[in-house]
C-alpha cells in the first residue's frame, strides 16, 4: 500500500502535476483551495502498535479518527489534546497534519506535544522514518514535530506514533458570571495556582472552566473557586472542541486568534468566544483581514481566517521574509516538484 | 579600538600549535575586534584552552578564537562576520553537554553566551519568564519560586547548564514523564541565523503560523541558529511532593511493577529505577538510606494537592506490593524526600568515585524491552571485562548505564567504545534510539547511521541547509555525512528489524 502511494508521488512528481493529499476530507475549508489529482490515504489504515502501559499508539494515518479514540477508550486512555471533528470520518493523519486542538490543549499541549514519530512520503516517493515510539529521543531534528500543522505540504503521514495519556477519573464544570477583561483576568491568575483546571471557554459574560484529575482533587477545587456547578457538561465541551456549538456555526468569516493568555480584550467588533485561558479568541467579524491582524500582532499574537474566507484573502498570517525564505528552503528539500498540497498554507509553498 | 597585537599573536600561535593558521587567525580577531571590546575577543591559548571541550572531554580542539558577545548587537556582530569569512561558528553554554555538541571545530569562533545570563522578566499571571541563553536552569526556578511557579525540565545538571543550553540539546529531566522536556516547556526562542538575520521562533502565544521551526530548532544542537532569548512557560510549584522507595529482589520485577503503575492510570511526577552495583555507589557517597540487598531500586514520586498526592501513593503502594516489592518505605518529610532522591543525582559523580572514568549512555526503548536489554548489557559487562552500573529513568524508558572504565589503559578504552556501540545497536534494534537526551554531538555520529537510512539523513542535511546554507553553524556534529557512514560500513537497522531478522545473529 505504501508503495502504491509512493508510486503515486514518483508519477506525479516526474509530470510536474500537483497531488492533494487528503484523508476524510473533512478539514477542506482550511486553508487554500488546492486544485489537484487527489491523493487518498484513507486505504492505509489499522492500528500497528498499541501497548497501553507504554502510552503509546502506532497508527496509520488513514485510520478514522474515532476508531483510534475507541481503541484507547477501551484502555481508559485518550488522546490527550482533544483533536476537533468538524465532521465524522476524519482521519488520524489529518488531525496531526492540520496540527488543530481542542480545549484540553491549555493543560496538556498540543497536537505537536504528542507526536513521538511519523513515518512519511516526502515528495520524492521516498519512505522515511522520523522519531520513534519512545518518549525521549533527540537523534537527528525533530522532522516529526514538523510534520505536526504542515498541512502534508512537506510529506505525506503514512504512520504516526503518538504518547496517550490515561482518562481523568474525575472531570466537573464550574460556571461564572464575569465580564470578558474579568475573565481573562480571573482565569489567568487560577492557573498560576496549583489547580487541575484543563479547559476555559468564555462567551456573553460567562465562563466555563473544566477540572479533570483525581477526584479528591476536583473536589478540593470546586470548593476554592465556587461557582455554579453544571452537570452534564461533556455535550457541551465536545461542542466546542468540534465547532458544532451555535457561536461557530455562521457563515460570516471566522477567525482564528492565537495571543498570549494574558492579552487584553481585541476590542474589534462582532462576536467572540475565547478558549484556551485566554490565548485562543475565536471571532466572527465583518472587519477587514488587516485590522484582525493588526489587532492580533499589537498582543503579539497572530490571525487566522479560519473559516468563511473569500478565496483572496492570505487564510495564514504572514511569515516574516527571514522565516519565509526557511520555509521556502525547507518545502525545497523535501517536495523539490513541489507537488505536495502547493498553496494550501501559502502561495509561496 | 584595541588592534590586536600581531606579533604576540604570532608568536603565542604560530610555533605551538601547528592546527591553528596564524595569519587567519590574525585576520578573524582583528575583524571581530572592530566591534567587539578586546576582552571579548580571546586568542591565546592560555585563554581558549577552557573552551577546548564540554562535558565529553575524550574530543578537544582549540577555537582559532573565544568571542563573549553582552548584547544581541555583538552575536549579530560576530555571525554576519564570520559568515563573511566563511569561519565555522560554535555556540556554547556552561559546557556540561555530553556528547561533544560544543566541542570546538577546527578553524572555528567559538560564541560563548555566558555573558547574556539576565533574568529579562518573570510574568506570574501570564506565567513565563523571559531570559537570556547564559541563565542557569535553576536559576529560573529560583526566580519564579516568589511567585509560586517554577521551570519544570530539571537535567541533573541544572545548578550549572543554561537554558540556551537546554534548548540546544532539548533536554530532559527526572520529571519529563509528567512535565514533558524542554520542547514541551519552551514558548518562544529568539535568536541568529548563521547569516546574522534576527528571528522568532514560536511566540508567547500558544502557536505559531507556517511550519512549527521551534520544534525544529529546539534540540538541533546548536545547528541551526544561535540563540540569544528564549521565553519559558511556568507552571506552579505542586503543594506537596512524596516519593516511595521501593525494593525489588528482581530488575524484571521492578521493571514489571514500573509498566503497572502507568497500566493504572497513574503517570507519577518522576519514576526512576537503579541496579545494585548503582545503589552500593551511591550509598558509599551520599547515604541516601537505599536498601543494599535489592536487586534493584525504584523512586516513585507523586505530587500536587495533599488530598491527589495521599491518593496516589496509597494507589502506588499497592501496585508495587502486588508486583512484589520486598520493601516499601514513603518518604516522611521534604527532607527525607530529598535524601531518597540524592542519591539519584548524584548516581553519576558516585560512580566517578568507584573508578578513574566512565562512560554514560543515553539509549532510551520501549520500556517492555527493558529486562532484555539489561541482559544484554550483563552479557556485555562479561565479553568485554569491564562493570557496567545502571540509573534508569524508568518512566520514559531512558537508560544511561555507565561503563567503568580506566582512559590511561588505551586497551579498556577501546573496549569501553565497542561496549558502548554495541549497547546502542541494541537499543535501535528493540525500537528504541540510540539518545533521549544527552544528543548525538561528534560522540553518537556512526550510530546515526545505523538508526536512519541514508534518504532519511539526507533529509536531516536538507533542514541544516534551510536554515544554514552554507553548513557554517557548528558544523559536521549531529548528522553524519552518508560518506562517513559508508566508511563506518554498517547495516542501517530498520525500526527495530535487521535485514533479514529470521537469521539468528551473535
Amino acid at each position: 500500500m505504501i508503495e502504491r502511494l509512493a508510486e503515486t508521488i514518483r508519477t506525479a512528481a516526474s509530470k510536474g502535476e500537483a497531488l492533494y493529499v487528503r484523508g476524510g476530507d473533512t478539514k477542506r475549508f482550511y486553508g487554500h483551495a488546492v486544485e489537484a489529482q487527489p491523493l487518498d490515504v484513507r486505504s492505509y489504515s489499522g492500528v500497528v502498535d498499541y501497548e497501553p502501559s507504554e502510552l503509546v499508539i502506532t497508527v496509520r494515518a488513514g485510520t478514522p479518527l474515532e476508531e483510534v479514540e475507541r481503541t484507547l477508550a477501551e484502555r481508559n486512555q485518550m488522546l490527550a489534546f482533544e483533536p476537533p471533528r468538524f465532521a465524522p470520518g476524519g482521519t488520524i493523519g489529518g488531525a496531526v497534519a492540520s496540527g488543530l486542538s481542542g480545549p484540553r490543549r491549555q493543560a496538556v499541549g498540543a497536537v505537536r506535544d504528542f507526536v513521538l514519530g511519523v513515518r512519511m512520503l516526502d515528495g520524492r516517493g521516498n519512505d522515511l522514518r522520523f522519531g520513534g515510539r519512545v518518549m525521549k529521543n533527540v537523534a537527528g531534528y525533530d522532522v516529526s514535530r514538523l510534520m505536526a500543522g504542515a498541512l502534508g505540504t512537506l510529506g505525506v503521514l503514512t504512520e504516526i506514533s503518538l504518547k496517550v495519556l490515561p482518562r481523568p477519573a474525575a472531570e466537573a464544570t464550574l460556571r461564572f458570571e464575569m465580564p470578558e477583561a474579568v475573565a481573562i483576568q480571573t482565569i489567568n491568575t487560577w492557573l498560576a495556582r496549583p489547580l487541575p483546571i484543563s479547559a476555559s471557554a468564555w462567551q456573553d459574560g460567562e465562563l466555563l472552566v473544566r477540572l479533570s484529575g483525581a477526584r479528591v482533587a476536583v473536589e478540593s477545587a470546586c470548593a476554592r473557586l465556587g461557582g455554579e456547578r453544571v452537570d452534564d457538561a461533556e455535550d457541551y465541551w465536545r461542542s466546542v472542541r468540534d465547532h458544532t456549538a451555535a457561536f461557530f456555526r455562521t457563515d460570516e468569516p471566522l477567525w482564528r486568534v492565537s495571543v498570549p493568555s494574558t492579552a487584553k480584550p481585541l476590542e474589534l467588533p462582532g462576536a467572540q468566544f475565547i478558549e484556551w485561558g485566554g490565548a485562543l479568541r475565536w471571532l466572527v467579524t465583518e472587519a477587514d483581514a488587516r485590522t484582525v491582524r493588526a489587532a492580533a500582532e499589537a498582543r503579539g499574537g497572530h490571525a487566522t481566517l479560519f473559516r468563511g474566507g473569500d478565496g483572496q484573502t492570505p487564510v495564514f498570517h504572514p511569515l516574516p521574509p527571514v522565516a519565509m525564505d526557511i520555509h521556502r528552503r525547507l518545502k525545497r528539500e523535501f517536495d523539490p516538484h513541489g507537488i505536495l498540497n502547493p498553496g494550501r498554507m501559502y502561495k509561496e509553498l | 579600538m584595541d588592534r590586536v597585537n600581531t606579533q604576540s599573536l604570532t608568536k603565542s600561535t604560530g610555533a605551538t600549535l601547528p592546527g591553528i593558521d596564524p595569519d587567519r587567525q590574525i585576520d578573524v580577531v582583528s575583524r571581530l575586534r572592530e566591534r567587539l571590546p578586546a576582552e571579548a575577543v580571546l586568542y591565546r591559548p592560555e585563554d581558549t584552552r577552557p573552551y577546548e571541550c564540554d562535558g565529553l572531554s575524550a574530543y578537544r580542539e582549540l577555537p582559532l578564537a573565544v568571542v563573549l558577545p553582552a548584547n544581541e548587537e555583538e552575536v549579530a556582530f560576530v555571525l554576519r562576520t564570520c559568515h563573511e569569512m566563511m569561519v565555522p561558528v560554535i555556540a556554547r553554554g556552561a559546557g556540561t553537554g555530553l556528547s561533544g555538541g560544543a566541542l570546538p571545530a577546527p578553524d572555528s569562533v567559538l560564541l560563548s553566551l555566558a555573558k547574556m545570563n539576565r533574568i529579562l522578566a518573570v510574568d506570574p499571571v501570564a506565567r513565563i519568564a523571559r531570559v537570556q541563553p547564559g541563565v542557569r536552569n535553576a536559576a529560573i526556578s529560583d526566580a519564579a519560586k516568589p511567585y509560586g511557579l517554577y521551570y519544570a525540565p530539571d537535567p541533573s545538571s541544572q545548578i550549572a547548564c543554561t537554558i540556551g543550553g537546554n534548548v540546544a540539546e532539548n533536554s530532559g529531566g527526572v520529571h519529563c514523564l509528567k512535565y514533558g522536556l524542554t520542547v514541551h516547556n519552551v514558548l518562544r526562542v529568539r535568536g541568529y541565523t548563521m547569516a546574522g538575520d534576527l528571528i522568532e521562533f514560536g511566540s508567547e502565544a500558544l502557536d505559531s503560523p507556517g511550519y512549527d521551526l521551534l520544534a525544529c530548532v529546539i534540540g538541533s544542537e546548536g545547528m541551526l541558529a544561535v540563540v540569544t532569548e528564549v521565553t519559558v512557560k511556568l507552571i506552579p510549584l505542586p503543594e506537596t511532593a512524596k516519593v516511595i522507595l521501593a525494593s525489588f529482589d528482581d530488575v524484571r520485577k521492578a521493571s514489571d511493577a514500573v509498566a503497572a503503575i502507568i497500566a493504572e492510570g497513574i503517570i507519577p511526577a518522576g519514576l526512576e529505577m537503579m541496579d545494585q552495583p548503582a545503589t552500593r555507589a551511591v550509598e558509599d557517597f551520599v547515604h541516601a538510606g537505599y536498601d543494599l540487598d535489592a536487586a534493584a531500586i525504584l523512586l516513585c514520586e507523586s505530587d500536587g494537592t495533599p488530598e491527589e498526592v495521599e491518593d496516589e501513593i496509597v494507589r502506588m503502594e499497592a501496585v508495587l506490593r502486588r508486583e512484589g516489592a520486598t520493601n516499601l518505605r514513603v518518604s516522611r518529610d521534604e527532607s527525607e524526600r530529598i535524601r531518597f532522591w540524592a542519591g539519584r543525582k548524584a548516581a553519576f559523580p558516585a560512580v566517578g568515585r568507584i573508578s578513574p572514568d566512565y562512560y554514560c549512555m543515553d539509549g532510551t526503548i520501549p520500556r517492555k524491552r527493558l529486562g532484555e536489554v539489561l541482559l544484554f548489557i550483563a552479557e556485555m559487562e562479561r565479553k568485554y571485562g569491564l562493570r557496567c552500573p545502571n540509573v534508569f529513568h524508568a518512566g520514559d524508558g531512558n537508560l544511561h548505564p555507565l561503563i567503568l572504565f580506566d582512559a590511561n589503559d588505551p586497551d579498556q578504552l577501546h573496549r569501553t567504545e565497542a561496549f558502548a556501540a554495541e549497547v546502542l545497536q541494541k537499543c535501535i534494534e528493540v525500537g528504541g534510539t540510540i539518545t533521549g537526551e544527552h544528543g548525538v554531538g561528534v560522540e553518537k555520529l556512526n550510530q546515526m547511521c545505523l538508526q536512519f537510512s541514508s534518504e532519511e539523513l539526507e533529509r536531516f542535511h536538507g533542514v541544516k541547509r534551510a536554515f544554514d546554507p552554507q553548513g557554517l553553524l557548528n558544523p559536521l556534529k549531529n548528522i553524519p555525512t552518508l560518506h562517513r557512514c559508508a566508511e563506518f560500513g554498517r547495516m542501517h537497522v530498520h525500526n527495530g528489524q535487521l535485514p533479514h531478522p529470521e537469521l539468528p545473529r551473535f
